[in-house]
């Protein structure tokens, strides 16, 4: 008996240090690869910010052909196009969301959960084309219209400006809502569905309508796992390439006007890239990438000190 | 029982339509490639491929590069692959950057490319000496879109203007200069351009500043290259098929497109005025004029854009192969010779049926003796 235990004990320390050793490995994978990585176009982007220094990030002008390589135009692009993605996407979602768990009868919930997710597996390129061949040239005449609403207003009026074509930023924010709405969607949805049933029906047995228990209860207990979904759908938003390249208009260009074309970071990066012949050229397109990394790593740690504090916050109080 | 019986039967199905499929390519690879050898043979005055035994070649080459050329590389590949079973060429696209920055590397045996390297860049090639095999031409046109226009002419300098957004309507005073008797509309011109870094936009933007830019002390101020600084007015469209699609979608627009994809399309295209002054019609014929008018250099660049010659016509892209004179493996170096010899041989018959140009006899023989400095 003794020996059959000992037996089986060395037996499970041997399996418990291979799982150990696999776990270590797999863990220690993703660090090495995410290390390269970063190694990599830092090292490759060096030459870039040693000929244009800080004015990589200062100069809107890319041109290759006079050996100026600015990123600015291209920053502020990403920048503009994601926050036009969230602000279209987020309303949405968080109706997708509230509607599914809050509203919906369970025989609706399941198909709209179903076809939200299955916008999430249509490949990039298939909304890149599909805004290129469909919606962009439908847009135009809206795009005309809306800077028409609009035209001598103060501010707006240079936010809507006017229109020449259908690839805009204004597009290029379109599509990527379109894209981002079922990831902020589907995660709001399962964080909503976390909110503990006592509290939604104390709320109601207090007397509370529906929305003000919406209100009261679930948004205030789902409200850090919200803006962590946002947050991820910035991201993707921000990082989205070939949809976004192919309907921004490839411009490199700064203005308030969101019916002007543009460009965006990753979009410049992939079409850029083939005919990149300079060492300088090819140099300033990857210190780019390094940037766009730089910026979604920014709005993943925010986003995950959003979500930690308020799941904090909310232990606390409970 | 019957479920299984069933699937059995569906998967043989499929097998049996597979292996049909299989079969009719297979045989229809084979007569293409008798039919490119059959035309080849009757030129065999001119060729200097008399001798070259394709089925000989054994192994396989790999390189990348323009794109410009890549469906006559594609076509000359599958039609070589029927004389020359035991040789795998694989040609990968990716641009022309890409395919020299490969080759400097050595990670591909051969690269495209549209443009000559810069001297600056030349000692960077890892494999040390490379030369330039000239392989194929092609026009690229200005195509536009104007139902009520059936032909069309264009100046240099009138491209010029338009292309920045100095001449907005069609009815302009120097469309009209370059069109007397035509009715033009008062469209609002929609000039189309690349999105993505393009070998097209360097050889058309180059053709500007040779015929009216700087070089010629005119009114082109974009300069040339891959890329260049477009007003935001104009519109880009991704590869010669997004320029196309800009094109074919809006009335009004014109966009430079290569010749295949403007005539897969069914777009209409300008006649170009000419280093002579004479308008030319982007033809195959013209382009091969253009490259008799070119001046050659020693390592065989050229600019075909804006050649000498009446009947050229001046705006054209040029592409090479360019791989490293030294070789450590025979077998391979054998390899790259075969594919380059077939690509100056059978495939300058091929060329013209995929609206590709031949290049004229005397270049197409100078790039015939450069092949033999390949693993020589």
């Amino acid at each position: 008996m003794a020996l059959a235990l000992d037996d089986l004990k060395s037996k499970n320390q041997t399996a418990d240090r291979a799982f150990r050793g696999a776990t270590l490995a797999g863990g220690a994978t993703i660090v090495i690869i995410l290390g390269l990585i970063a190694w990599t176009i830092a090292d490759k982007s060096r030459l870039a910010f040693k000929t244009e220094g800080l004015s990589f990030f200062t100069e809107p002008r890319w041109a290759p052909a006079a050996n100026v390589y600015g990123a600015l135009s291209f920053i502020y692009g990403t920048a503009v196009t994601a926050t036009i993605a969230v602000l279209l996407a987020v309303p949405v979602s968080l109706g997708i969301a509230l509607f599914t768990t809050q509203v919906a009868p369970s025989w609706l919930k399941r198909p709209i959960v179903a076809m939200t997710d299955l916008v999430a597996v249509v490949p990039s390129v298939v909304f890149g084309l599909w805004g290129i061949i469909f919606l962009a040239p439908k847009l135009t005449p809206v795009f005309k219209r809306v800077s028409g609403w609009f035209h001598g207003v103060p501010v707006l009026g240079r936010i809507f400006g006017p229109a020449s074509s259908g690839r805009t930023f204004m597009t290029a924010g379109l599509i990527l809502a379109i894209m981002i709405t079922p990831i902020i969607a589907s995660i709001s949805r399962e964080v909503m569905e976390t909110c503990p049933l006592t509290d939604r029906d104390g709320a109601l047995a207090l007397g509370a309508t529906r929305w003000e228990m919406i209100k009261g209860a679930v948004l205030t207990h789902s409200a850090g796992g919200i803006v962590g979904s946002v947050m991820l759908g910035l991201g993707r938003a921000m990082g989205e390439t070939i949809a976004a390249a192919l309907v921004i208009g490839s411009s490199a260009a700064i203005t308030a006007n969101v019916f002007s074309p543009g460009d965006s970071l990753p979009s410049v990066i992939a079409f850029e890239w083939g005919e990149a012949t300079s060492d300088v050229k090819r140099s300033a397109l990857i210190a780019m990438g390094l940037t766009l990394f730089v910026m979604t790593l920014i709005v993943n740690f925010v986003a995950t000190a959003v979500v930690n504090r308020s799941m904090k916050r909310m232990r606390g109080e409970s | 029982m019957n479920i299984p019986r069933k699937r059995l039967g569906a998967v043989v199905s499929v097998l049996a339509i597979s292996l049909i499929g299989a079969a009719c390519s297979s045989s229809s690879t084979t007569t293409a490639g008798t039919t490119a050898g059959t035309t080849a043979a009757g030129n065999t005055t001119t060729s200097a491929a008399a001798g070259m035994d394709y089925s000989k070649l054994d192994g396989k080459i790999v390189g990348s590069g323009a794109t410009f050329p890549k469906s006559f590389y594609d076509e000359a590949i599958a039609n070589l692959a029927g004389i020359a079973p035991k040789l795998t060429v694989e040609y990968g696209g990716g641009g022309s950057g890409k395919g020299r920055s490969d080759l400097q590397e050595q990670v591909v045996d051969f690269a495209g490319t549209d443009g000559v390297v810069k001297p600056e860049d030349i000692a960077k090639f890892k494999g040390g000496d490379f030369v330039y095999v000239p392989t194929v031409i092609a026009p690229i046109t200005l195509s536009y879109n104007l139902p009520s226009v059936k032909t069309l002419q264009l100046s240099p300098a009138t491209i010029a203007g338009i292309y920045q957004l100095k001449i907005t309507k069609w009815n302009d005073a120097a469309i009209a200069a370059d069109n007397p008797g035509v009715t033009l509309p008062a469209t609002t011109i929609v000039a189309a351009r690349r999105a993505d870094g393009s070998g097209t936009t360097d050889n058309f933007t180059k053709f500007l500043k040779a015929s009216v830019g700087t070089d010629a002390g005119g009114t082109w101020a974009l300069g040339s290259g891959s890329t260049v600084e477009w007003p935001a007015g104009t519109q880009a469209g991704d590869g010669n098929t997004g320029v196309a699609q800009i094109v074919s979608t809006t009335e009004g627009a014109i966009g430079y497109v290569d010749l295949s994809d403007a005539k897969a399309n069914k777009l209409s295209f300008a006649a170009i005025k000419n280093k002579a002054g004479k308008f030319v019609m982007p033809t195959l014929e013209a382009t091969s004029a253009a490259a008799e008018g070119a001046t050659i250099k020693d390592d065989l660049t050229f600019f075909l854009g804006w050649a000498d010659g009446d009947a050229s016509y001046p705006i054209a892209a040029q592409t090479w192969i360019i791989a490293y004179t030294k070789q450590a493996d025979p077998v391979k170096a054998a390899n790259i010779r075969g594919f380059l010899t077939y690509l100056l041989n059978e495939g300058q018959t091929l060329a013209p049926t995929i609206d590709y140009a031949p290049l004229p006899e005397t270049l197409r023989m100078k790039a015939i003796a450069n092949i033999a400095k390949i693993g020589g």
